[in-house]
């Protein structure tokens, strides 16, 4: 831990210009996290950016029937919040099944998206790791693996990242609007995160004083019928073992439109693009939905301690399917 | 007998007398206490699990603003050594495991101490290190006596040849994994050294143990130490022992002289030096005719220690004295590995012990055919088996029945996997809880004293950590004097106070109790029914002559509920029941919330608990709240104690047996069992996760 000067930002702009002007800066929000890290040497900023006072802390209604959540939003406002329960009961789940009440209380959506993975090695300065400091090796390869994925790992980095959030974002298609120096860009929130590859230590693909002002919800009328499924160690204030984020449109039993994501498999939510694929235009029936979910996990490379969450990501895809299909679903 | 006291106070369902200063935060915990101009220190930890220390560069720590001392093992102040190699640190360079103390910064504030810590540089020998238990290693060694002075090995019959001609037959090796004690608050030391002596306030189980470790540790009189400790936020054991951060806070208070040091540990750190439950490896083999009558019972355990101190877990101890066999055989092997001391966590020996043997009974009922319940019963001994001795009282038959009354355990049935209730299996299970009824003559000494204002002051220096006994001590005290609760004002938690045992062993009540019982009787012997203020009278707990003609233990019964996923196999735990006999209860209030915390423990323990060593590195990896799993509320749902009316007039004056540790004893079994029942897959490694029933 070092000594660290706080400023509280009086504006957008200027909290932009002054993070990306200082390398040693950073952006703070519920400080659920970061703050952690600065006690464990794991983060050594000079200068904290308080966020948290800029006026972007509402839930509002698009135009297009989509909803717009400023980044300063609480988690247990947003999972709290009318609109988000009635058209997308996915997010206010997956809300919900993170963390614990009064962490909820302080985390922001932002600061939720941009939290680090919970792998053990990563949090202890005194072990390797790639992603506390590229080149210096990853503990975790042959470790203590039971929490890290099955899917998208390098030999880099096999760590998983852990917000729920997110994953219920990624399959709702959410966007991600960010603030930099030179304007604003927009990110899909399945493209926020990154797979590590060769550099475990980018965990998305924002760059230094890039601040995430909100996150957009596109309108998806089938989101109403969504749901988050969570299967963990504890019943509260455990990170997933495997968590499935799902929306499902049936017609006629055909699956006329679906959205699957997965959490903890994959250093990032992991968008099941290929089960979504295999199940578009087909039959709304048990059989399809475990068809699907084999060919996601076909490529799934799993480690010496997590091969359960191979079964475990499978029975969960199907039994939330089956559910949103209704229980009667062939 | 032991001239139990007539009951007034004793059974009243009293609030804590210290509920109120601690709902108000005006109870002063160990960290609290205000002491002049602190300064706080950090810690430096080893980084390497064996070898030397060949060099520490302070410079950079030293020239940090605010840096006020840093101590290494080439500068720190000489302890007396030879005696306790936990404690004896920074007394040579030597690493005899990963995040021993090997170095302390002292600063103005916590936050200077902790980053200098983090710029001490220190250059290592490596030697290869060794941490991994199994129970084929060849370096298994044989103690020579277990913790609590039990025996290491014990043989009664042919166990091996009742075995092999058995008609019912269980054989199977359990696992429990290496758990980290976890009390709320962590282990604290305020140490202020002066011409006057040596202050400490400290998060403790036992005031004058630890002015005895400090003063032979520093080699210095016991009367020139006080240590103080009126409220704690938890042990389970842990602080039971005084373990190095106190001798690294007391050597920083010297290097200080005079200016007070404060130490409290992070929560990582509590996974490092303050002690832990060993992991054991339990082979049990039980023998039964074809009803159910055991004919042999053996239990060998293999369980780690350190290589620089011993500490052996009296792991056998349940099945030593739970079922009658007449042929039985248990044994403790260690092996030794550069790891932490290990030591005690609640009920150490009974609570790992008790799961192997409770799960293999529930795996031999149904070998023959028979309820888990009335198995027990048919081996119910009529004499202690591992003394001979008859009982002061045991009533775990009457445990076990009340029990099944109370959770309905008839109607069960009898075949697992056959209950599925929306998305659930659903199963129940039982074990037997048992712990013994320790005491220590002569250990406690109370002082009564009739003051000015007519009040009855009662000094005794034993130590509340959390449990009731403020208030259940004041109770015995009122009793044993005549007076109403109002009329008793209690003195503890000061070695200015008269000297007494720990609060260890579900024994404080037992030795403090007596103790004040005893100068009560005096008292009132020499001064009658009208003393005058000024009046005092002390006496120490005397022997108990039953001991050696009675067994003496506390038993229960214990019911669980168990919910296992069909798509995700995650358990949950509905509902938890115990029924236990341990004595006269002294407090309701206070002894609901032991037995239901121990019984909450023993669901965590069940499900949650697994303190997980890299090999590799030679720590624990999993080492915060995050990642340690100790149980939610939302994993505790329905948690029920009761207890059966028991009157034993052997164990004490007060009747009582002890109830801080026998909650835990059993529970994890009794999920184990459940969770079996409810899916037909019999987990014997503890903790009983999701991925053991995909």
């Amino acid at each position: 831990m070092i000594p660290f000067d706080y400023r509280r930002a009086d504006d957008v702009d200027s909290a932009v210009a002054t993070v990306t002007g200082n390398p040693r800066a950073a952006f703070l929000g519920g400080g659920t996290n970061l703050v952690d890290h600065m006690k464990l040497g794991i983060a050594e900023p000079e200068l904290l950016v308080d966020v948290t006072g800029l006026p972007l802390d509402r839930v509002e209604e698009l135009p297009d029937g989509g909803l717009r959540i400023g980044t300063n939003v609480r988690n247990s406002d947003l999972a709290a919040h009318p609109l988000v329960r009635e058209r997308y009961p996915v997010l206010a789940q997956a809300v919900l099944a993170g963390a614990s009440g009064q962490l909820r209380n302080l985390a922001t959506t932002g600061g939720n998206l941009l939290q680090r993975t919970r792998c053990v090695y990563f949090q202890d300065v005194t072990t390797p790791c790639n992603k506390r400091t590229p080149g210096e090796g990853c503990a975790a390869l042959h470790g203590y693996t039971r929490y890290h994925a099955v899917l998208g790992a390098s030999p880099h980095c096999v760590a998983v990242h852990p917000s729920d959030l997110a994953v219920a974002l990624t399959a709702l298609d959410a966007v991600v609007r960010v603030r930099r120096a030179d304007g604003e860009r927009t990110v899909r929130a399945s493209a926020l995160h990154r797979l590590p590859g060769a550099h475990a230590e980018r965990d998305t693909v924002l760059e230094h004083g890039e601040l995430i002002t909100a996150v957009d919800l596109p309108p998806l009328r089938f989101a109403a019928n969504s749901r988050y499924r969570k299967a963990r160690d504890r019943a509260s204030y455990a990170f997933a073992l495997v968590s499935v984020a799902a929306a499902l449109d049936v017609a006629d039993g055909r699956v006329r439109d679906v959205r699957l994501a997965l959490g903890g498999v994959a250093h990032k939510p992991w968008h099941a693009t290929l089960a979504e694929h295999a199940m578009r235009g087909g039959p709304a029936t048990v059989d399809a939905f475990q068809a699907a979910a084999d060919a996601e996990l076909a490529e799934a490379e799993p480690l010496p301690d997590n091969g359960f969450k191979l079964k475990l990501a499978r029975n969960m895809i199907v039994s939330a399917l089956r559910g949103l299909a209704g229980e009667d679903a062939p | 007998m032991t001239g139990l006291l007539r009951p007034r106070s004793i059974g009243a369902n009293r609030q804590r007398v210290d509920g109120p200063a601690k709902v108000t935060g005006t109870a002063p915990y160990a960290y609290e206490h205000p002491v002049p101009n602190p300064a706080y220190l950090h810690p430096v930890q080893a980084t390497i699990a064996r070898g030397d220390i060949t060099d520490m560069r302070t410079d950079e720590a030293v020239g940090l603003d605010g840096v006020l001392a840093v101590l290494t093992p080439f500068d720190a102040p000489r302890l007396e050594t030879g005696q306790d190699a936990e404690l004896e640190i920074l007394q040579s360079p030597e690493v005899h495991f990963r995040g021993q103390l090997i170095g302390a910064v002292v600063a103005e504030t916590p936050e200077i101490a902790r980053q200098a810590a983090g710029l001490v540089r220190v250059s290592y020998a490596r030697r290869d290190h060794d941490v991994s238990l199994s129970a084929d290693r060849s370096d298994l060694y044989r103690p020579d006596e277990v913790n609590a002075g039990g025996e290491t090995d014990t043989r009664q019959g042919d166990p091996d040849g009742a075995f092999a001609g058995a008609a019912r037959a269980v054989d199977a090796t359990y696992t429990t994994p290496m758990y980290h004690n976890n009390p709320m608050e962590p282990h604290t030391t305020v140490a202020s050294w002066d011409s006057t002596g040596l202050t400490i306030y400290d998060s403790t189980q036992g005031v004058h143990t630890m002015r005895q470790v400090v003063a032979s540790t520093f080699g210095i009189e016991e009367s020139d130490i006080r240590v103080v400790a009126p409220y704690v936020g938890g042990g389970f054991g842990s602080k039971g022992t005084p373990h190095a951060n106190i001798v690294l806070t007391v050597l920083a208070a010297k290097r200080m002289a005079g200016r007070p040091v404060k130490y409290a540990l992070t929560r990582q750190q509590m996974f490092s030096f303050v002690g832990y439950r060993t992991p054991t490896i339990q082979r049990v083999r039980l023998g039964a005719d074809e009803h159910g009558r055991l004919v042999s019972l053996s239990n060998h355990v293999v369980e780690q220690t350190s290589r620089i101190k011993e500490y052996a877990e009296q792991s056998c101890e349940p099945a030593r004295k739970m079922y009658a066999a007449p042929n039985r055989g248990t044994s403790h092997r260690l092996a030794p590995l550069d790891v932490p001391v290990p030591s005690w966590m609640r009920a150490p020996g009974e609570c790992p012990g008790m799961f192997a043997p409770e799960v293999a009974m529930d795996e031999l009922a149904q070998a023959c055919d028979l309820d888990p319940i009335e198995l027990r019963v048919r081996n119910e001994p009529e004499t202690d088996p591992a003394s001979g001795l008859p009982f002061s009282s045991r009533n775990l038959v009457a445990c076990l029945r009340e029990g099944a009354r109370r959770f309905g355990w008839a109607g069960r049935p009898a075949l697992a996997r056959s209950t599925l209730e929306g998305g659930w299996w659903v199963g129940t299970g039982v074990a037997s809880s048992a712990y013994p009824v320790h005491q220590s003559p002569g250990s406690s000494t109370a002082t009564v004293r009739f003051t000015a204002d007519r009040r009855y002051e009662v000094r005794i220096g034993a130590v509340d950590i959390g449990t009731g006994a403020w208030t259940a001590l004041t109770q015995i005290a009122a009793d044993a004097l005549d007076v109403p609760f109002e009329d008793v004002d209690l003195r503890i938690g000061d070695t200015g106070l008269p000297a007494a045992a720990v609060a260890g062993g579900s024994s404080g009540i037992t030795n403090w109790g007596w103790a004040i019982v005893e100068a009560a009787r005096a008292f009132r012997e020499k001064f009658g029914a009208g003393p005058s203020p000024g009046d005092e009278r002390t006496a120490t707990q005397p022997e108990n002559p039953h001991t050696e003609r009675f067994a003496m233990s506390a038993y229960g019964a214990q019911f669980a509920e168990v919910r296992v996923d069909t798509d995700t196999g995650e358990v949950r735990v509905p509902r938890l029941l115990g029924v236990f006999a341990a004595g006269r209860i002294v407090n309701p209030r206070t002894a609901r919330s032991q037995f239901v915390g121990g019984m909450t423990m023993g669901l965590s323990m069940a499900l949650h608990e697994e303190s997980v060593t890299d090999e590799r590195f030679g720590f624990v990896v999993n080492h915060d709240l995050a990642e340690y799993h100790i149980a939610a509320c939302a994993d505790v749902r329905s948690v029920e104690a009761h207890w059966l009316d028991e009157h034993d007039p052997y164990v004490n004056p007060m009747g009582t047996k002890g109830i801080g540790e026998i909650g835990i004893v059993g529970t994890a079994a009794a999920i184990a069992n459940a969770a079996y029942h409810a899916t037909g897959v019999r987990v014997r490694d503890l903790p009983i996760t999701a991925d053991k029933f995909l």
